[in-house]
């Protein structure tokens, strides 16, 4: 069953080379992301992140330079991490030029892989901005509804 | 260690057709199933089925008002799951920021050393 969907990104003044160190090499993504990282940047590679007395088992998924980069985290350690008990992050870095680079992170979960493919498509289509915007439409409803 | 608490909740508005009859109880207040089953294009038994998961979430509750039950959104849940939302949007946000000053950091690094190659004299009005 779908769920979270997260879609962010960000405009960087760097060549599509240095961004993609920059999110993948361990002692790099320590600097942005986990206080510490055990993990070896290959597809199917488990690994660790440290967050504080935190922590928690990452798969990675597709290793593409400079352009595609995913991992499953946020799965039941022991688990192996599939769709549906795991969210998946993927970050997609487009050059915009020789020394700009826009880089995209879509964080999902609950695929939704056991569902009909028209109401997949759907799902898409209604999910192009994410769930904020939807949450925020119904918040406004009911704020309304209060006030009024 | 995420803001990932709420999977029960994402579920919950995840299914489109769950999402539907949210968002007629949203925007009529307090409605009853069989209002509600008369303006879906799905049965009344997955109507009921629908507003059973919402009601477990939080996202509605309901009371009785004679031989009726009606339903209504209980607008503190949703105010919960817009934050929770939008905390979850602010630390990918504050990631990619640090990416970002990084990126652009080492990319400054790599040209000032470039050019320290080619000229050897410091240029200190720079």
């Amino acid at each position: 069953m779908p769920g979270l969907v997260i879609d962010r990104e960000v405009l960087i003044e760097a060549p599509v080379e240095v961004v993609w160190r920059t999110i993948t090499e361990p002692d790099q993504m320590s600097q942005w992301f986990a206080d510490r990282v055990d993990l070896v940047i290959e597809p199917g590679a488990h690994g660790y992140l440290n967050f504080g007395d935190q922590g928690g088992p990452v798969v990675v998924e597709v290793v593409d330079p400079p352009t595609r980069f995913s991992f499953r985290w946020n799965h039941a350690r022991g688990e192996e991490p599939v769709p549906g008990n795991s969210m998946l992050v993927e970050f997609t870095l487009t050059p915009e030029g020789p020394e700009r680079t826009r880089l995209r992170v879509v964080e999902s979960g609950h695929e939704l892989r056991d569902w009909p493919a028209a109401e997949q498509q759907r799902y898409a289509d209604e999910h192009r901005d994410g769930w904020g915007e939807y949450l925020d439409r119904l918040a406004v409803v009911v704020a309304k509804r209060q006030s009024g | 260690m995420t803001a990932l608490t709420d999977d029960e909740l994402w579920s919950a508005i995840g299914d489109p057709s769950r999402r539907q009859v949210l968002d007629l109880v949203v925007s009529n207040g307090e409605v009853s199933a069989s209002w509600l089953a008369g303006r879906v294009p799905f049965s009344r038994q997955a109507v009921s089925k629908h507003l059973v998961v919402l009601e477990r979430t939080g996202l509605i509750s309901r009371r009785k008002a004679g031989r009726e039950v009606l339903y209504q959104v209980k607008a503190d849940r949703l105010d919960q799951a817009v934050r929770a939302m939008a905390e979850l949007a602010a630390q990918w946000d504050r990631r990619l920021a640090t990416i970002k000053l990084l990126a652009e950091a080492a990319h400054t690094r790599n040209t000032r050393e470039s050019r320290g190659h080619h000229d050897q004299s410091p240029d200190r009005n720079a």
